[in-house]
């Protein structure tokens, strides 16, 4: 398929002007990270352990995340495996497959080039994909608005 | 069954073989997928063929496309934390 490359993974590479050890905090102590990330996980991050907590993100506080810690290695790797847009708490997603997030941190100069990858979206079934699709091609907007709008100010406007 | 399609066009019989399921269970597969606008079906004959509607799958790609804005906000949310100077972990540790 074509179209499979771009499907299949989002990557972000980009630069960040603070030094590896204070990036690699921001990612991998939990309350820095439910503070930029918009959620509220329980506990540490540790290889192996699965994390949860609540969005804080207003209209999806309901929703809980759950995380599958898989690589620390400091400075250097952090990643997890969970269920992207798991959005329909009647759902239970937990025999799907999951994506895999993953923090790579290198030198650039005196500050971090960060690169975000998350990858396996093909191996999410078509009819969830199909579904996540139809249900959300309306409102992803507001989603994105909603979230923009949490992280810029830590309010959100009511949309309803 | 998408990806089969991805490969050529296939009947509703081809596309059911390899599942073991009925006709009638296929073509109401094959139906969630039309709804969501992933398939398209023709009919010649009195044979239904489907095939993938690419139009509707560059759709599928700008939704995965807007997915990856929730990436780009929290990037940014990120970027805020690290130029606060309160948040510096040497400071806290």
């Amino acid at each position: 398929m074509p179209t499979s490359a771009s499907t299949d993974r989002i990557e972000k590479q980009i630069t960040l002007d603070a030094p590896r050890s204070r990036v690699w905090h921001a990612l991998t102590d939990v309350e820095q990270f439910n503070g930029w990330f918009g959620v509220a996980l329980q506990a540490p991050f540790v290889a192996g352990a699965t994390v949860t907590g609540k969005l804080t993100v207003k209209d999806y506080d309901h929703l809980t995340l759950q995380v599958w810690i898989e690589a620390m290695e400091p400075e250097r790797l952090f990643s997890f495996r969970w269920h992207p847009f798991a959005i329909d708490p009647s759902v239970d997603y937990s025999a799907e497959p999951t994506t895999l997030v993953s923090f790579t941190l290198g030198d650039d100069g005196d500050g971090t080039k960060l690169t975000i990858v998350e990858s396996g979206f093909d191996a999410i079934p078509a009819s969830r994909r199909a579904a996540a699709f139809t249900s959300n091609s309306a409102g992803w907007d507001g989603q994105v608005k909603n979230l923009q709008a949490f992280l810029a100010n830590g309010v959100v406007r009511q949309s309803s | 069954m998408l990806e089969r399609l991805a490969e050529r066009e296939l009947t509703v019989s081809e596309l059911a073989a390899p599942y073991r399921m009925s006709l009638a269970a296929a073509s109401k597969h094959i139906q969630t997928l039309e709804r969501a606008g992933l398939v398209k079906r023709t009919v010649r004959g009195r044979i239904h063929y489907c095939r993938i509607d690419p139009r509707q799958l560059e759709r599928a790609d700008d939704w995965l496309r807007g997915y990856e804005r929730l990436w780009d906000i929290r990037v940014e949310r990120l970027r805020e934390l690290l130029r606060h100077p309160d948040n510096h972990p040497a400071d806290s540790k």
